[in-house]
């Protein structure tokens, strides 16, 4: 049997997906689009087994934007592929019915059965709200129960109803009325609507205040700007601090497990490809599971709790002038950290352009894979001098650095804004702000788990055949009997490196930079060990010193310059063009993202270099 | 009806010139007169797709920090947040 959870946004849909699902959830995309596609699977009472789909919440079928027009063509039983729902569960906030009865009204002119789930019961009742659900029912024509999705048995009535309709055996479909509504269809429904619930709704003769409390102070243009920023930061150490212990265990572990398989079979291919290929390649999987679980453990929390919708309405004028939405700035600031449960989280931005404008401009964001680099090269090249008094010349090019990957993103942001995707129509600023709601522990335990789970099967299978394939270049063919050179000179990485020569001369790179950015494709941070094997010096990354005091006196002041500003913009990083495929869907925007970065870094080394030697670094 | 004839004595005004605190009931939509980027069809349908219906009670409960906008408002028990400049469709009085 196939069931479809339709709702408006707020409604507590998700709750009670979770509730009826557990984590029997597989979440994919809709073919061709950006949309999540969410199903779950249940059994109810009578040992029925229900398939529920989990439809992008909506205020109409009009189909207002891609995740709409999924919501209204599975309900409609237009999209191929996909089963039409034997039962539609219209979802509701009980303590806020306006707009879903209206929505209601409108469902029922597909002909579809239809149920009313009246969730968040408690809360309603809490309040004071009376529901006269025989008489809501009758004036609808359609069943209704209430369900309280966060308790244990608040969805037993539902169960029981599903059962009871699905026990008529054909459930009745009516004929299809539905058209996308006029104006004047769009007022009467909300008339109608507002003129059921003023005869079966009693409303509470104090309406609640918490809400209005609350945001009274966190809409306050001091005081909730404060707050905004306090917990910006707090995200920020969490990803950027608290996730690095673990991450670190967990690298070490695969070190560790590496060193394990180095120590107990003979050398050759089988070692290195077990060593260097596959125990490296899921290690630098298994690494990101950290950052991604407290990003979205935060923004998981924030959106249950209500905040989501307050950050996004205090951020929208500062985000909006740089062509971006209010929403994108949770995933901007996690790119900081690490691009890739950034781009991951570009999911809360409902429009389509503002999200792929995020995805796009997410990797200019410095990330803290970048560091490691930028440090290298700083400490080596730039004198740790003191400049007009106090400050730091160092740490000045490295906020320098900083400042540009900003600036470029905006200006990026500003570009695709007025030059490209001017074919989609530019949202509104038009949001719900929710009561405010205690998150629900297993809800959210539910979602982070399904995100962590989404991450490891969709990006983990591509970021580790992309390491393997990096693996394969920098280590084959093998070198010859006898070899002088460091191993990575003989192969295909060298080959391809050293052919690039031509290319990569003007910006004052190397062959030896040429053959490290081969296998600093895997991720930035890697470039550092890279240029250490390049140069045949052992230890890694822990030799970075000794790496930096080596290359002051085979570089030039100009080349490092310029492969700093290469790093900026450069797509050093296998993992996150893997996440960029995966989240929108196709090769194309992967590939649009590394070609526009490429072209920014290249052109970016040109000038620095050709700057730096024109002014004597050369 | 009753609430129209009753604000007829009150000035009427775009719920997007409103200021903080004002409360009203909405009187019309006039949806071409919004400077807005969205087509006037769209920006109707949309404000009463959210409850933007002639007689239903507004307030303009919160500003925004940067040139007080966008504003946040209560229309009967559900609160919005929109810009001034599509505020500017819903007549108020």
């Amino acid at each position: 049997m196939h069931l479809a959870l339709v709702g408006t946004p707020n409604s507590g849909k998700t709750s009670l997906f979770n509730a009826l699902t557990g984590s029997r959830q597989k979440v994919a995309n809709y073919p061709g689009v950006t949309v999540e596609r969410k199903q779950g699977g249940f059994v109810t009472p009578l040992g029925r087994q229900v398939s529920l789909l989990d439809l992008p919440g909506t205020y109409s079928l009009r189909g207002r934007s891609p995740d709409e027009e999924i919501t209204r063509d599975v309900v409609l039983g237009r999209t191929s592929g996909e089963a039409v729902p034997d039962l539609v569960l219209c979802v509701a906030d009980s303590t806020n019915l306006r707009l879903t009865i209206r929505l209601v009204l409108e469902l029922k002119r597909t002909g579809r059965p239809l149920m009313l789930v009246l969730n968040m019961f408690d809360i309603a009742t809490r309040r004071g709200v009376t529901v006269d659900v025989a008489r809501l029912s009758e004036a609808l024509g359609v069943p209704v129960v209430t369900s309280i999705a966060v308790r244990k048995g608040g969805t037993a009535e539902l169960l029981r109803r599903t059962d009871e309709i699905a026990a008529q055996v054909p459930i009745p479909v009516q004929q299809n009325r539905w058209q996308p509504l006029t104006i004047a269809e769009l007022r009467a429904t909300q008339r109608e609507a507002d003129r059921i619930i003023a005869a079966t709704i009693g409303l509470p003769a104090k309406p609640d205040t918490w809400t209005a409390r609350i945001d009274a102070v966190v809409l306050h243009p001091v005081a909730g700007l404060a707050i905004l920023a306090l917990i910006l930061f707090v995200m920020f150490q969490a990803v950027f601090a608290w996730a690095q212990p673990v991450m670190n265990l967990l690298s070490s572990g695969f070190t560790a497990l590496g060193q394990l398989v180095h120590d107990t079979l003979p050398a050759g291919l089988l070692q290195s490809f077990l060593q260097n290929g596959v125990i490296s390649g899921v290690g630098s999987v298994i690494v990101f599971l950290p950052q991604i679980i407290i990003i979205f453990l935060f923004i998981l929390l924030l959106e249950d709790f209500g905040y989501m919708a307050r950050a996004a309405f205090l951020m929208d004028r500062i985000m909006g002038g740089a062509g971006l939405h209010g929403r994108a700035f949770i995933p901007l600031l996690s790119s900081f950290a690490c691009a890739i449960p950034g781009i991951m989280a570009t999911r809360v931005i409902d429009n389509r352009r503002d999200r792929l404008t995020t995805i796009l401009i997410a990797p200019l964001m410095t990330c803290s894979a970048r560091i490691p680099v930028y440090t290298l090269i700083i400490s080596a090249f730039i004198p740790a001098r003191l400049i007009w008094g106090w400050v730091n010349l160092q740490g000045l090019v490295m906020f320098g650095l900083y400042a540009a990957g900003i600036a470029s993103a905006l200006g990026v942001s500003f570009v695709i804004k007025f030059f490209m995707l001017r074919d989609y129509a530019p949202a509104p600023f038009m949001l719900e702000l929710p009561d405010y709601k205690m998150p629900r522990a297993g809800s959210v335990a539910i979602g982070v788990y399904t995100r962590a789970k989404m991450f490891l099967q969709r990006a983990g299978t591509t970021i580790f055949s992309m390491m393997v394939l990096i693996w394969f270049l920098a280590s084959f063919p093998l070198p010859p009997v006898g070899a002088t050179d460091p191993p990575i000179d003989y192969s295909f990485a060298a080959m391809i490196g050293k052919a690039l020569v031509p290319l990569l001369a003007p910006i004052g790179f190397n062959w030896q930079i040429a053959v490290a950015l081969i296998p600093g494709m895997a991720a930035r941070e890697v470039a550092v060990a890279a240029l250490g094997t390049v140069y045949a010096i052992e230890g890694g990354k822990e030799a970075a010193d000794q790496i930096g005091q080596m290359l002051t006196t085979k570089w030039s002041l100009a080349t490092a310059l310029s492969l700093l500003a290469w790093y900026i913009f450069a797509p050093q990083c296998a993992s996150t063009l893997a996440v960029i495929r995966r989240e929108t869907g196709s090769w194309k925007w992967m590939a649009i993202t590394f070609a526009y970065m490429l072209a920014l870094a290249y052109a970016a080394s040109l000038a620095t270099y050709n700057i730096a030697y024109a002014l004597g670094a050369g | 009806m009753t609430s129209q004839q009753r604000n007829d004595a009150r000035p009427q005004l775009p719920l997007g010139s409103a200021a903080r605190g004002y409360r009203g009931v909405i009187q019309r939509i006039a949806a071409a007169d919004a400077g807005s980027a969205l087509s006037a069809h769209e920006l109707e349908s949309r404000l009463i797709e959210l409850g933007f219906v002639e007689g239903a009670r507004v307030e303009v409960l919160h500003e925004g920090v940067i040139g007080r906008d966008p504003i946040a408002v209560r229309v009967e028990n559900v609160t919005i947040a929109v810009r001034r400049r599509e505020a500017m469709a819903v007549i108020v009085a």
